[in-house]
């Protein structure tokens, strides 16, 4: 199937800004289910509140736009109720580790089957703007006008603290990384978090002066570098990208089934 | 003794209900005085294959049972006032994407942390505008075991019926006393199952355009019919839409689809109501003392009478107005501050005839002491 | 088996933004925008298809169309 079958063409364009990461982000998920060949009626995409969320609209599979937050709630649900089905949950920051930071180390800690991603770009964009858990100390936002005094996670070490059994993180300039990456954590069994640093040029960018679009790109370029590399052991403040952790362990549904099985011998 | 004769709490009457019913999917967060649903839904719902899980917290909860109603599953939740309140955002979701689910509330006293071990029926209005938003629901409620199974059942009709959540309000005394139940044969209640589409792989499907009847036919998650569920206003496919007639025709719609139906939601009991010229109105376990009253005064001579409602939302205003009609006086018996009694008095022809039977204070009311209320209103002091 | 080579740069006109990312980002410059702010491919010859405009693209607006070449 070619990409543009993964969509709903009639809503398109979409109404993320001009140089949205965003929309890269869904670029390199729709290539992902491509190449892995997924029929459309095997996967249900999850979402919650704000920019990122809207994905779900965009794309042609079960779509459930949900509340603020509760994303993983919902897809929990969704997945343990038919452990068949492939749970896709693209979340933005706020959405995934402010309101919902509850349900994401949860959904972690269960190890229940779910890819989550988490479309990071340091800000509340639908609301215009404010500040959000991954904006960081020192950023402006339009509710830090004197700059923002709140520290940030760092998600790939939260979701690996929390017991995800994948943890990635990419950006929206390595599209090639990130599609590749986003496969592997469709195919993994058990909890996957990708985070996608992915630019927001109109809040984000322009309260902090961080340029246009392409700018952020080369952000994303410059200060970004393999995990391990030697830039790194040199530049500490280099963000390591590719993926931290990749590991068998037990996934939800499946100790359920094992479960059923003892309740139903016990009859 | 037979089988299908228990003695038990009304928490396992109502996992009792919801199993007969066909339950497969719980989740739940433990809370005073629901804690035993989750308990034995954990124990139950493995041995028929179904699943439970026990969630991070009563949003969760509630977000999990609506993800598992739109895979093709019966679901439900149990909780308390603090956890109701939380689960507030999440049934408003439910009512606006349509998902058949049931909540159940075994209320304690509020507001707040409250009096969690002791009776209350302070979440009445909670029930009804606890999510934001117009809107309709359905609640019902049960003053016995028997009931309480009946109730239980019912809900899950109305949920599939309506494609709606439902909310079951039973209180601590009706979870937690125990009490004679018969369990029905198979068969012996109706049962309304998943009303799914007709309409063939390839062809448009329409999750939100309601059939003449006025129900709305669904497609399981994973199924060939790939739609959109928002709790935004959405068009007929599912699709966001700020079209001001499509946000006025939805809004029109989820309301009228229940207070349209109001006689087919309406569960009620009546005792002794022919002649009554005293009408007691209660519901739940305060129902219990009014009935013990009206026993004991009929057989003394007294003309009195008890309307039991099952379903206090969407408040029965007809059956409410005529029965009161040739009332001298008519009395609420309830555990709060008149929540149901301001719903009478708004009905009935002559508000000022409506007198109010209460307590407050976490105890259980008594026949006497609706007795006492009852010689005030009399005018034969106390 | 030849190289892959590029039969033509498709343009989904209405969906591009102009945010100039595939612009600024091609290895070759074989891509502008018009005086719409709307990609095309000014110097279609240089295009070596390696599709980083198509894979980056946030708006699903442009895509490689190839084929096979001779040697």
């Amino acid at each position: 199937m070619a990409i543009k079958d993964y969509i709903r063409e009639r809503f398109f364009p979409h109404i993320w800004c001009p140089g949205c990461g965003h929309g890269t982000v869904m670029n390199s998920l729709l290539r992902a289910l491509e190449s892995l060949g997924m029929s459309r009626n095997e996967i249900v995409m999850v979402s919650g509140i704000g920019c990122s969320s809207r994905i779900s609209g965009y794309v042609d599979f079960h779509t459930l736009h949900t509340i603020h937050g509760r994303a993983l709630a919902f897809a929990t649900g969704v997945k343990l109720s038919r452990p068949e089905l492939n749970l896709i949950v693209p979340m933005g920051d706020g959405d995934a580790l402010a309101i919902g930071g509850n349900h994401f180390i949860h959904a972690a800690r269960r190890n229940i089957d779910i890819t989550a991603i988490v479309m990071n770009n340091r800000i509340y964009g639908m609301t215009g703007g404010q500040f959000s858990p991954l904006s960081g100390y020192g950023t402006m936002a339009t509710t830090a006008p004197y700059s923002n005094i709140d520290h940030a996670f760092d998600t790939v070490e939260l979701a690996i603290a929390a017991g995800a059994t994948f943890v990635a993180r990419s950006t929206s300039y390595h599209v090639k990384q990130l599609s590749k990456i986003l496969r592997d954590a469709i195919l993994h069994e058990g909890f996957s978090v990708v985070e996608v640093l992915s630019q927001c040029p109109t809040y984000f960018g322009r309260k902090n002066r961080a340029g246009s679009a392409v700018d952020m790109m080369e952000q994303y370029k410059n200060d970004t570098t393999p995990i391990g590399s030697k830039a790194k052991k040199e530049n500490p403040d280099l963000i390591e990208r590719g993926i931290f952790v990749q590991k068998e362990m037990p996934e939800y549904c499946r100790e359920y089934d094992k479960i059923i099985e003892k309740a139903m011998k016990g009859n | 003794m037979k089988e299908n004769i228990k003695f038990i709490q009304g928490n396992e009457a109502c996992v009792e209900g919801a199993l007969y019913a066909g339950l497969e999917f719980f989740a739940g967060y433990p809370i005073t005085p629901s804690t035993e649903i989750a308990e034995l839904m954990s124990y139950r719902l493995p041995q028929k294959g179904c699943r439970f899980i026990q969630m991070e917290d009563e949003i969760a909860s509630m977000s999990a049972i609506i993800g598992a109603s739109l895979t093709g599953h019966k679901v439900m939740t149990a909780t308390s006032g603090p956890g109701f309140s939380l689960m507030q955002e999440a049934l408003g979701y439910a009512v606006m994407a349509e998902i058949p689910c049931v909540i159940v509330n075994v209320q304690r006293g509020g507001p707040s942390t409250g009096i969690p071990t002791h009776v209350s029926q302070g979440d009445v209005n909670q029930a009804r505008w606890g999510t934001h938003g117009d809107h309709a629901i359905v609640t019902l409620t049960a003053s016995n075991h028997q009931d309480v199974f009946a109730m239980t059942v019912e809900g899950f009709n109305i949920a599939e019926t309506y494609r709606t959540p439902v909310i079951l309000l039973f209180d601590e005394v009706i979870g937690h006393m125990r009490e004679r139940l018969v369990v029905p044969e198979e068969g012996e209640i109706p049962l309304v199952e998943r009303l799914r589409t007709s309409v063939s792989e390839g062809v448009d499907y329409h999750p939100y355009l309601p059939r003449e009847d006025g129900r709305l036919p669904m497609s399981d998650f994973g199924g060939v019919h790939r739609y959109n569920v928002t709790g935004l206003f959405h068009d007929m496919w599912g699709f966001p839409s700020d079209n001001p007639q499509v946000v006025h025709d939805l809004l029109r719609h989820l309301v009228d689809k229940i207070n349209n139906n109001v006689n087919q939601i309406t569960n009620f009991k009546s005792y002794y109501l022919d002649d009554a010229e005293s009408v007691l109105i209660s519901y739940g376990s305060s129902a219990r003392s009014a009935l013990h009253v009206v026993e004991l005064l009929r057989p003394r001579g007294e003309r009195i009478g008890l309307l039991e409602l099952q379903t206090l939302w969407p408040f029965p205003d007809q059956l409410v107005r005529r029965t009161c009609e040739h009332a001298k006086h008519v009395i609420v018996v309830e555990m709060n501050m008149g929540q149901i009694l301001q719903e009478v008095r708004r009905v009935v022809d002559q508000p000022r005839k409506v007198f109010l039977a209460n307590r407050i204070d976490g105890v259980f009311i008594t026949p006497r002491d609706i007795r006492n209320i009852m010689r005030l209103v009399q005018g034969k002091g106390v | 088996m030849g190289k892959l080579k590029l039969k033509e740069h498709v343009i989904t006109r209405e969906w591009c933004k102009g945010c100039g990312i595939c612009v600024h980002f091609c290895p070759k410059q074989v891509l502008e925008l018009d005086d719409q702010d709307k990609v095309f491919a000014a110097r279609r010859e240089d295009c070596i298809c390696c599709e980083l405009c198509e894979l980056r693209c946030p708006d699903l607006a442009i895509e490689i169309e190839t084929e096979q070449g001779s040697e």
